[in-house]
């Protein structure tokens, strides 16, 4: 609005004008603004993702090397004490990272892949295709979710592929529902009607009419379902039917090691042995929380007052 | 509320170099640059300019009110010897409701549902003691009975949902002068109410106001209504005034350019021109939503490098129409016809070529463009998908359009948030305009537009068409549009085509009730206008 003509002419209209920033700026601009639990659980999250990342390196010990002395405690040569048949606890944590992480982010991927798709192709249809998908859902739903893993996981086997497999088809029903919610809204606006008239494909109406307009509930959703399918490998882990020794994972070491905890009275770290693994699952799931609110608090509009 | 005789010159608001800056996308920025007012006690002043002039930001700043994201810089606003930059907020909420009074835009979204409308009216009046209750509810129904609200005895016991928005808007007023305030700011009350409706408003407000003698600051984009209301006018733009005068003198010979272009702004009307060779005719069309049948019968032909303008009220069937002809809604029987061939009836069997050549601009600009797309995106779209074009050839032809559209490249990577209505509005033409399209149907493009920015886009419309030779079937319900763009006119009731003729012949007389009704309630430029109109209408509005 630098020039302003005498009359009205169609390009000096006051419009909300932004200024041009470049995407690094405007990330800057965004963590500037973030509040100390966002950078929190920012800090936390890349602390984890370095660690699975680098678990070689950090590591001192081999995922599977045995050690001579069983339940070794604390300090010495290794910091954490060995567990029941002489592994380095530190060590494992370590792996256990890396591996409980990479199979819930495959398996969340993988759920919203089937059940965004779907949700969207619900959401534009609307047809009989939708009613079929979504009752179907609906009874994927009435289910108890970890009976119903419990029960595959008998069927097919616990190998990891089919680990991720069906958690992910389970969790998919929670996209699914999600994304059709929101992409409902979307679906009947007149950009969308005008692509339709266009002659637009499905595809194209789903990827760039549609999926741009819901990602950030989608985002924040994910961060969600990745604590969800977490918590619950941890759990299918702590039962035995998650993932298989020697792969080191946090929920069965809670499990293998959970005998230590009567031993609190002779030594209080042996207590906190079993604990630890128990710890890094509620960490991170804490923080990944802190920045999906800080998230969901950016995208939903609200204004702070100035 | 002041029960001494008041003197007509005495000044009750007076604001000096006022500024006020608003917070957006991370900074501040001036909305209001330094504004002088100055109203006395009885006077009505109207503000006026575009949208995004600063009126409603001044006209809250002069409650001493800011809204969330401003923050008032500068200058100084006294109300009656009240200083209200420096006044706490508590002695503000003692002036509001009941020495200032404010009437907002849209009065459905502003009562309370689940409160019915006498206890609202009264509430002010009431609970800051200015008289005991049971005379506040005689007196609002004196107000309701001077605002000519029927039944005035009892449709204070209605809910908001149970009356009409025009009926709603007046018990705001009501309610605005229940405790006899000194000012009362009327931001645009009568914007979103229909040409009908509007004169009995406006007829209703003018009359109270003049007779408790209260100041009013009256804000609005429409010219016409502002000449009918204001002693004096003032003219923003860009936050800055560009001239105030009283309303005669500012109408007969106004200083600035600026207002001038404003004042010009009802005189835009096409010569019209007959047609014969018909591109697209519908033919005995007949279609239902459900169960429920919309059109009956639905005969219109549409000749080739003309304008056929569709009127009616809403729920007539003009936008359906609109739907068979794009095929969004298949008819029952009848059929479309286009440069000889009729067209399938449902959307997925016609051809690329046919959907190309049938363009559509919808009403809201805001939701018919994709909020995550650049404007390169959006209009670059139909020149790849129909045209084929790619890499450089597709940018030229995106500034080249931008062009054609009286806007520049600097448009081409800002998202649809970033644009002002008209260009937002402009950037919808564009994508229709991209698909070289042989007919492009307009659904009340302009109705959601400031008059002056409606003014572009028809003149825009109408240039394009004599550069192109484009069809356009334009749906409307505003008679100051029809008159400037259309050749032919389709007037549609209840589901039917009235008549279908040339706009000399539609327009003129005899009339139809409706039409007569339509036609008389449009504001003009003058200032006797609604005096006028309303000692014509022997029954009163």
């Amino acid at each position: 609005m630098t020039d302003q003509p005498d009359t009205y002419a169609a390009a000096a209209e006051v419009g909300a004008v932004r200024k041009r920033r470049t995407r690094l700026e405007r990330v800057g601009l965004l963590l500037k603004s973030a509040p100390p639990s966002a950078w929190f659980g920012m800090i936390v999250v890349t602390l984890y993702i370095l660690v699975a990342i680098f678990a070689d390196v950090i590591a001192p010990y081999g995922e599977a090397e045995i050690h001579p002395v069983p339940f070794a405690p604390w300090g010495g040569e290794f910091l954490f004490g060995t567990d029941q048949i002489g592994r380095d606890v530190l060590t494992r944590l370590i792996y256990g990272a890396r591996n409980t992480m990479g199979i819930a982010l495959a398996t969340t991927m993988l759920s919203f892949l089937i059940g965004g798709g779907l949700g969207l192709v619900a959401a534009i249809n609307r047809s009989w295709l939708d009613q079929f998908l979504s009752r179907f859902v609906d009874v994927l739903m009435a289910i108890p979710s970890l009976i119903f893993a419990l029960m595959l996981l008998s069927i097919f086997g616990s190998t990891v592929t089919s680990l991720i497999m069906i958690i992910a088809v389970l969790d998919s029903t929670r996209v699914f529902r999600l994304t059709r919610a929101v992409a409902v809204n979307v679906a009947v606006m007149d950009y969308v009607e005008a692509a339709k008239l266009r002659g637009e494909g499905l595809s194209w109406i789903m990827r760039r009419e549609i999926l741009p307009n819901i990602l950030p509930p989608l985002v924040a959703e994910f961060g969600l379902r990745f604590c969800f399918v977490f918590l619950t490998i941890a759990a299918l882990s702590f039962l035995g039917v998650g993932i298989q020794p020697p792969t080191a994972d946090w929920g069965s070491m809670v499990r293998e090691n959970a005998s230590l905890i009567q031993f609190a009275k002779y030594d209080i770290t042996a207590a906190i042995t079993p604990l630890l693994p128990a710890a890094a699952i509620a960490l991170l799931t804490v923080a990944v929380n802190f920045i999906v609110d800080w998230f969901l608090h950016k995208t939903s509009g609200l204004r702070d007052e100035h | 509320m002041s029960t001494e005789p008041v003197s007509k010159d005495r000044i009750l608001l007076e604001m000096r170099d006022v500024r006020i800056d608003g917070f957006s996308d991370e900074r501040w920025h001036q909305i209001i640059k330094g504004v002088n007012l100055t109203l006395r006690r009885g006077e009505i002043l109207g503000l006026i300019g575009e949208s995004g002039a600063g009126k409603s930001t001044l006209g809250k700043a002069a409650m001493g009110y800011t809204q969330p994201g401003c923050k008032l810089t500068g200058g100084s606003i006294l109300f009656d010897g009240i200083d209200l930059v420096k006044a706490s907020d508590a002695e503000k909420r003692r002036l509001w409701g009941t020495r200032i009074a404010y009437v907002a835009q849209s009065a459905a979204a502003s009562f309370n549902p689940a409160h019915r409308l006498i206890d609202q009216t009264v509430e002010a009046a009431t609970r800051r003691g200015i008289r005991p209750d049971a005379e506040s509810r005689a007196d609002a129904v004196q107000l309701f009975r001077a605002l000519q609200l029927p039944k005035p005895e009892t449709i204070g016991s209605r809910y908001p949902h149970q009356v009409s928005g025009g009926q709603l808007q007046r018990v705001m007023t009501a309610m605005a002068m229940s405790p006899r305030p000194d000012l009362i700011i009327f931001d645009e009350p009568t914007t979103a109410l229909d040409v009908t409706t509007q004169v009995e408003v406006l007829s209703a407000m003018r009359n109270i106001v003049e007779e408790f003698n209260t100041a009013a600051i009256y804000i609005t984009h429409d010219l016409a209504v502002v000449a009918q209301m204001a002693d004096t006018i003032k003219v923003l733009r860009y936050g800055e005034e560009v001239e105030e005068a009283p309303t005669r003198q500012m109408l007969t010979e106004p200083k600035q350019a600026y207002t001038r272009s404003l004042w010009s702004v009802r005189a835009l009307e096409k010569p019209e021109v007959k047609g014969d060779d018909i591109i697209l005719s519908i033919d005995h069309v007949d279609a239902a939503y459900g169960p429920f049948k919309v059109l009956h019968d639905v005969n219109i032909s549409i000749p080739r490098g003309r304008t056929v303008a569709v009127v009616g009220e809403s729920g007539s069937g003009k936008s359906t129409t609109a739907r068979v002809i794009t095929g969004l809604l298949p008819p029952l029987s009848g059929s479309v016809i286009f440069n000889g061939e009729p067209l399938p009836a449902a959307l997925k069997d016609r051809s690329k070529d046919q959907l190309q050549r049938i363009q559509m601009i919808y009403q809201m600009a805001d939701t018919a463009m994709n909020p995550r797309q650049t404007v390169f995106d959006i209009i670059a779209r139909p020149l790849e998908f129909y045209l084929g074009l790619k890499g450089k050839a597709r940018e030229d032809r995106v500034v080249e359009l931008l062009k054609m559209i009286e806007l520049d490249e600097s448009f081409m990577d800002r998202l649809p948030s970033e644009l002002s209505g008209g260009q937002k509005q402009r950037i919808c033409i564009a994508r229709a305009l991209a698909a070289e399209p042989d007919i492009i149907i307009c659904d009340e493009v302009t109705s959601a537009l400031d008059q002056i920015v409606q003014e572009g886009i028809l003149k825009l419309l109408l240039r394009l068409q004599k550069e192109f030779n484009i069809t356009y079937l334009f749906i409307t319900h505003d008679i100051a549009t029809v008159k400037a763009i259309s050749d032919e006119i389709v007037v549609m009731f209840q589901g039917k085509v009235v008549e279908q003729g040339l706009k000399s012949e539609i327009l003129s007389p005899p009339f139809p009730d409706y039409t007569q009704l339509l036609l008389s309630s449009v504001p003009e430029m003058d200032p006797d206008w609604l005096t006028n109109l309303l000692s014509a209408r022997p029954d009163g509005p």
